[in-house]
């Protein structure tokens, strides 16, 4: 129970981190983690086939798209005028 | 003066779905039909694995408009990002040793374990849609970090991820001719914990499987050749 908990506050962080970074690559890594984090707590919800789905799909192939269209693209995001 | 909208408009969706969600009591079950499922899902459907029960047999019409999205994704995406490259070719690198050797050693043992994931569909937790994101996967693993990667071949793949799907839509087409109704479970069943049993599930599954790792193979294809 307690390591669940704790599972979903780092979730809640590395979603917010996802967010906030401007280096576009480490915002792609915290929302595979954030998938990874994801299939471990269904695990232990007891939905081993949502956390098999969550894990190959969130955090692997996910990840791998997005960082092959940030190579075609551009890494960092600029600040947007007008703020 | 943007930041400032969004932020009220954020705050005023939190408050409605905070309102809106108050209401429904969480964890407690309020529908008959998940108990159906498990008291008779075994006995009428004979896989082990309700859950592979529910998507194949019960909603299975549900399923292959799943599938059906997906092709029409990466059938988009190949659209949309389609390329004779060339280029590639001249780009690519040896890897060392050690990238080299692991890789060739994880590839067959990634590619068994997704087979086994959408093979045992019906007696273990997985299916066709688990087995295939895991093969794509080892594809994945050649792509980064293989041997010579001059790309999938592509007509290949495409055969395999049109079978699978034909295979699908005649077998619940059989069932529309031996019974009267699309995806009619008409193979016997057998033992329930078997390989062999469960009718038509596995065989569906199987096509699922092959097709999924297909056309998420064909997606990042795509992806690495173009521009």
């Amino acid at each position: 129970m307690i390591l669940e908990v704790i599972l979903v506050f780092v979730m809640l962080v590395a979603a917010i981190a996802a967010g906030i970074f401007k280096d576009l690559l480490n915002a792609i890594i915290a929302t595979g983690f954030v998938s990874f984090l994801a299939a471990i707590l269904f695990y232990f919800l007891q939905a081993p086939d949502v956390a098999m789905a969550e894990a190959s799909i969130g955090a692997a192939l996910t990840v791998a798209i997005f960082i092959i269209a940030i190579k075609k693209t551009k890494r960092f995001e600029e600040d947007e005028e007008g703020s | 003066m943007r930041k400032a909208v969004s932020f009220i408009l954020v705050v005023i969706i939190a408050i409605g779905i905070g309102f809106s969600l108050q209401e429904v009591p969480f964890g407690k079950t309020k529908s008959e039909v998940r108990k159906y499922y498990l008291e008779k899902g075994i006995e009428q459907t004979g896989a082990t694995n309700i859950v592979t029960s529910v998507v194949v047999s019960y909603r299975g019409f549900d399923t292959l408009g799943e599938v059906t999205v997906l092709f029409i994704a990466a059938i988009g995406l190949s659209a949309v990002l389609y390329r004779k490259e060339e280029r590639l070719k001249k780009e690519v690198r040896k890897s060392s040793l050690i990238l080299y050797t692991g890789c060739r050693f994880l590839f067959p043992l990634i590619i068994l374990f997704g087979a086994y994931i959408f093979i045992h569909g019906h007696l273990t937790p997985g299916g066709g849609f688990q087995g295939g994101a895991v093969i794509a996967s080892a594809f994945l693993l050649t792509m980064l970090g293989c041997w010579r990667w001059g790309g999938i071949n592509r007509n290949r793949f495409k055969i395999t991820e049109s079978l699978s799907g034909l295979i699908f839509v005649v077998v619940g087409l059989l069932g529309l001719l031996y019974g009267g109704y699309f995806l009619l479970n008409y193979l016997p069943k057998g033992m329930p914990n078997e390989l062999f049993s469960a009718g038509i599930i596995p065989i569906i599954y199987i096509a699922i499987g092959f097709k999924v790792g297909s056309e998420i193979t064909g997606i990042i294809d795509n992806m690495t050749r173009s521009g």
